[in-house]
């Protein structure tokens, strides 16, 4: 019956509507969140933060500074990127089907990424900090186990994604799994691989920002030192540059995916 | 002596379904064999038993007087640079030229590190580019896979397996996916290969005509097992439709072919 089948898709529709609707109320209702206040007070932060939150030309003197713990915070979120691509290169390759000696690598590995991957980068600065003190290294671990967790995953799918045909053609022609990694599988999945690279790139330099609050290094930290001196001008300047920054990295990267892809 | 030798080979992926049936053939050197059957007939599964790309589950295969079952790892590898295979799909990596997918047919001859780095000696390439000009394919030699037609690819497929200087090939389905008259190119380049080279072809086919009027021999099979296997000649029409069986259970066979 056609009419049976609309009528059972519009009461599922209601009723998953409903559902949402219903979980939505229960949180505010829970978390004793005043909708009207919430947004009346998010204009006011906006009033505040456009009369108080801007660089003036005080704040443009310490630019230099800014951008010297700029270029620290960047080069360490590349340097943290590669080094852990290197690592999740070999645990995807270890643990995608197409290239996998054994089931059990594919656990193994799936484990690995989402323990690195599912704690917080905070977390994993906390925990490390007890180990290396607020350093640069802490920040550099941070990023490095984060990115290992997440490289992992994205890589592992982009090797499960080259598929079985061409890695089944090579064997046939006698070649070791060496020369089927290095000559089918990589050049294949080349073009993702790079893109998640430029991904984590970008995101590790928004992320090392946080990171760098803890770990007082970099310009989160910096951040963190004029905001608490109420240098708003000047913590500005830095949200501004960092965003400028991401903004640039992502157009690069756009341009580099298109020409290799 | 046979170049090569299947004795009682039988395959079963479970319990229920056995994909290959106490098999037994030989094939000599320089014969056009073709295979034929339904789909899930195990054609597919015969062909890959052959180099051990799938396991056999039982019998025993012999190629040039070496029994595969037994060898180990590096062993196997060394008889595999011996015989070529060619896919429905073609596989190639389609982001690499043409050249480079041919010289990969050179991998199986050369240590870990050479060819991990894809070094290879100047014979090998002058020995890719005589074999992509053989098969009409120069124009194209620097070009992506990416950007060749069903018929190119199929054609870097063939020169693939002949740079392995290979005994045998093994062709699965090499023209399902191709129109008609590509087909027919593939299929005379097939042909040309066998008789010029005297490289022995096992091929295993979905259309019946192409098998009647290119191979020596064609090899039917149902269900797993052996139904024919003779001189084209010997294949009436009663045979062919005993070989495809009109019971209607036939058509919605698992696809392990």
């Amino acid at each position: 019956m056609p009419d049976d089948f609309f009528i059972r898709r519009r009461r599922r529709t209601f009723l998953l509507v409903s559902a949402l609707t219903a979980l939505v109320l229960a949180s505010i209702a829970i978390t004793q969140y005043d909708v009207g206040r919430g947004f009346s007070s998010f204009l006011k932060a906006l009033l505040w933060g456009l009369s108080n939150f801007y660089p003036d030309a005080g704040s443009l003197r310490r630019l230099p500074d800014i951008l010297q713990k700029l270029r620290d915070t960047v080069l360490i979120s590349i340097a943290s990127t590669f080094m852990a691509a290197l690592f999740a290169m070999v645990l995807a390759l270890a643990g995608s089907r197409t290239t996998r000696i054994h089931a059990a690598f594919t656990v193994i590995a799936r484990g690995v990424g989402s323990l690195f991957r599912n704690m917080p980068l905070v977390a994993w600065a906390m925990v490390l900090m007890l180990a290396f003190s607020q350093t640069a290294l802490t920040g550099f671990l941070a990023l490095f186990l984060g990115s290992i967790g997440f490289l992992t995953r994205a890589f592992m799918e982009t090797i499960d994604e080259v598929g079985e045909n061409v890695v089944d053609a090579l064997k046939a022609t006698g070649a070791a799994s060496a020369h089927i990694v290095f000559q089918a599988v990589l050049p294949s999945s080349m073009p993702q691989v790079v893109s998640w690279l430029l991904f984590m790139i970008e995101t590790n330099i928004r992320e090392a920002t946080l990171v760098g609050f803890l770990t007082g290094t970099g310009i989160g930290f910096l951040f963190d030192v004029y905001y608490k001196s109420f240098n708003y001008h000047a913590a500005s300047l830095i949200v501004i540059v960092t965003v400028v920054t991401v903004l640039l990295l992502e157009t690069v990267s756009n341009r580099v995916r298109r020409v290799i892809m | 002596m046979a170049l090569l030798e299947l004795k009682n080979v039988s395959k079963h992926y479970n319990s229920t379904t056995r994909a290959l049936v106490d098999v037994s053939f030989a094939v000599g050197e320089g014969e056009f064999v073709s295979v034929i059957g339904s789909s899930g007939s195990g054609k597919t599964t015969l062909l890959r038993c052959i180099n051990r790309m799938i396991e056999p589950s039982g019998g025993e295969i012999s190629f040039g007087g070496i029994v595969l079952s037994g060898l180990r790892k590096r062993e196997l590898r060394r008889v595999r640079t011996k015989i070529g295979m060619i896919f429905q799909q073609h596989n190639l990596v389609e982001r690499l030229t043409v050249i480079e997918n041919v010289l990969h047919g050179r991998l199986g001859y050369k240590s870990t590190l050479a060819g991990a780095l894809g070094r290879y000696t100047r014979e090998e390439k002058r020995q890719a580019q005589e074999i992509i000009e053989m098969l009409g394919l120069k124009d194209h030699m620097y070009k992506r896979c990416d950007q060749l037609s069903g018929g190119q690819k199929q054609r870097v497929g063939i020169a693939r397996a002949l740079v392995q200087s290979p005994r045998m090939i093994l062709c699965d389905e090499p023209i399902a996916s191709l129109d008609p008259g590509t087909a027919k190119i593939i299929m005379s380049y097939l042909r040309n290969i066998c008789t010029k080279w005297g490289i022995t072809l096992v091929i295993s086919l979905h259309q019946v005509d192409v098998a009647l009027s290119y191979s020596h021999r064609v090899i039917g099979f149902q269900k797993g097992a052996v139904l024919f296997d003779g001189p084209p000649a010997g294949l009436t029409p009663a045979r062919i439709a005993e070989i495809y069986g009109s019971d209607p259970v036939d058509m919605v066979a698992p696809l392990a072919g």
